[in-house]
């Protein structure tokens, strides 16, 4: 018995080795990054987003705190267009997703939100069966083969560490799985569109510990391969993950820098207030 | 004091439960005691016969069949008008915008509208077309008649879906369409509430066919023929003065109870299989 379970877990070991290379070898993605210029946002008469700017590194995760109400969820949305579905807020300024403004005219918002994996704060499943919930970004955009659908969906249930989970029961409903393996599910579903950035909108806020350690360790890993922005109302999360640091308040940035610097020596008042705890 | 208000209230509300069930089980009663002698298999294998409504052999085959026929093909047109309409207020209007109220608005007073107004109404329409009384003028009316009320009730279930579900779905990079059908899965169940409350409505209402579907005897052929309806067959047996013709009366509103329970489960069951991974 240990002996076959050992053996499967070398196989999956191998397998999921395999599978890395390919990804890599499949995504070959120049000039990663995101530059936002002079970016205000209102919504209705508020002024939420107050002229931000700031580039966000490639390959390497950035997390956005503050307190809530300062606008980090506001800035997320603005990066895959879905202020788009509310009429009510306007946006000036440019956002540059490798080199080309989103904002600007002719640009294709179903491109644009491709490129992005939205990690929401609930995971939220589609109404179909675990295998669909991950084949559905693929098919939607034009994967017709049914071996490539099947390869795309095991390839990112394992990367997510789903797939031992889930293989015997790939057809049953999403919503028969934990909250933690849904948000993974959630992830596997975003990863198979095959996007540049992985956005998190306190993607852990409704998990366990357990499953935010494993969120957190995959965040980790997709550094390598793609530039993760994440939005987190924990600071210890930001410290354990996080290469870069932006801090907001009032829909303004503060301070930004790498996460060592940031909160061993942060430079402004306002960032030492709100790191020591005077505010939240 | 607050003991006695917590007594008092207790027994209003166990009475208010009691009159509700024993409001129901008086009407089975009599329906059944009256009824149940009285249905016979030639109640629903025969046409009337000759001189049916005055005590001679014969069925009610031609008001079952025509009642069917009248609510499947208006709940057929009622649903192809009531999905897209909902969808559009819902999905494709922004949220606070003046034509979703002013649909939604439209939609409670018809909603309101007494059902002898809507066959008045389809019947002055069908005065203009040149239809005469058929299966056809029926359809039409009792499709009016139940697509206020599919549409409302199915846009009061649909308004409850978080917006989780369609942002998920768009941050996939999912177009609008593509989000509607997915969206339509996880609401199955909910039009299916609507489809229900739409036929008890529609099958047993007389007003609404008693000028436009008409009555006959046979069974309709073609649109152009009049239909004969349950509610109408019970209406025209329970006016005969022979008391085995009002005892039929009684088993016809057995066979509309039972076809009305059938409908519902074939739903549920239907709309159990398409939305078995609803969230």
């Amino acid at each position: 018995m240990i002996l076959t379970n050992h053996h499967l877990a070398s196989r999956i070991q191998a397998s999921f080795i395999e599978m890395n290379d390919a990804i890599t070898l499949r995504k070959v993605v120049t000039n990663q990054s995101i530059r936002v210029e002079n970016l205000d946002v209102f919504i209705e008469d508020q002024h939420i987003l107050k002229d931000i700017n700031l580039t966000i590194p490639e390959k390497s995760i950035t997390c956005i705190i503050g307190p809530s109400g300062c606008g980090k969820s506001t800035f997320l949305k603005t990066l895959n267009r879905m202020h788009d579905e509310s009429p009510e807020v306007k946006i000036s300024g440019k956002v540059f997703v490798d080199d080309n403004n989103i904002y600007g005219p002719r640009v294709n918002v179903i491109d644009t939100r491709k490129k992005m994996g939205l990690l929401a704060q609930r995971p939220c499943p589609l109404p179909m069966s675990i295998f669909e919930n991950v084949a559905y970004g693929p098919r939607i955009h034009g994967v017709k083969k049914r071996k490539v659908v099947n390869q795309t969906v095991i390839q990112y249930l394992q990367y997510v560490g789903l797939w031992d989970e889930v293989r015997d029961r790939i057809r049953t409903s999403a919503t028969r799985l934990s909250i933690g393996q849904q948000q993974r599910l959630c992830l596997a579903r975003g990863l198979a569109i095959e996007p540049e950035y992985i956005l998190g909108d306190e993607a852990t806020s409704a998990l366990d510990p357990l499953s935010t350690k494993k969120i957190e360790e995959l965040f980790v890993k997709l550094k390598a391969k793609y530039t993760v922005i994440l939005v987190t109302h924990t600071l210890r999360q930001a410290r354990r993950i996080a290469d870069n640091i932006i801090f907001m308040y009032l829909g303004k940035i503060i301070e930004s820098g790498p996460t060592e610097e940031f909160f061993n020596n942060p430079r402004k008042q306002l960032t030492r207030d709100y790191l020591s705890g005077s505010f939240s | 004091m607050k003991f006695l208000e917590e007594k008092i209230f207790k027994v209003i509300m166990i009475c208010a439960a009691m009159i509700i069930l024993g409001v129901l089980v008086y009407i089975i009663a009599t329906v059944f005691y009256r009824g149940l002698p009285a249905l016979t298999l030639d109640m629903i294998t025969k046409l009337p016969g000759g001189g049916f409504y005055l005590g001679k052999e014969g069925g009610v085959l031609n008001a079952i069949v025509g009642s069917l026929y009248i609510i499947l093909g208006s709940l057929t047109i009622a649903i192809v008008i009531s999905v897209p309409l909902v969808m559009y207020i819902n999905f494709y209007l922004p949220a606070r915008s003046i034509f979703s109220s002013l649909i939604r608005f439209s939609l409670d007073i018809l909603f309101g509208i007494p059902s002898i107004v809507y066959g008045a109404f389809g019947f002055a329409l069908m005065i203009f077309l040149g239809i005469r009384a058929s299966l056809l003028g029926g359809i039409l009316t009792v499709a009016m008649l139940i697509m206020p009320i599919m549409m409302r009730s199915f846009d009061e279930i649909t308004r409850l879906l978080s917006r989780d579900l369609p942002d998920a779905l768009l941050s996939l990079g999912s177009t609008k369409y593509e989000m509607v059908k997915v969206i339509l899965r996880q609401l199955m169940p909910g039009l299916v509430t609507a489809v229900l409350l739409a036929i008890g409505r529609g099958i047993g209402d007389a007003a609404t066919v008693l000028f436009t579907a008409g009555y006959t005897d046979n069974i309709p052929a073609s649109l152009n023929q009049p239909a004969a309806t349950l509610p109408l067959s019970i209406f025209f047996q329970l006016g005969s003065p022979v008391e085995e013709v009002q005892n039929r009366a009684y088993a016809s509103a057995i066979i509309l109870t039972v076809i009305i329970l059938i409908l519902s489960f074939a739903a549920r069951y239907f709309s159990s299989k398409f939305s078995k991974h609803k969230i």
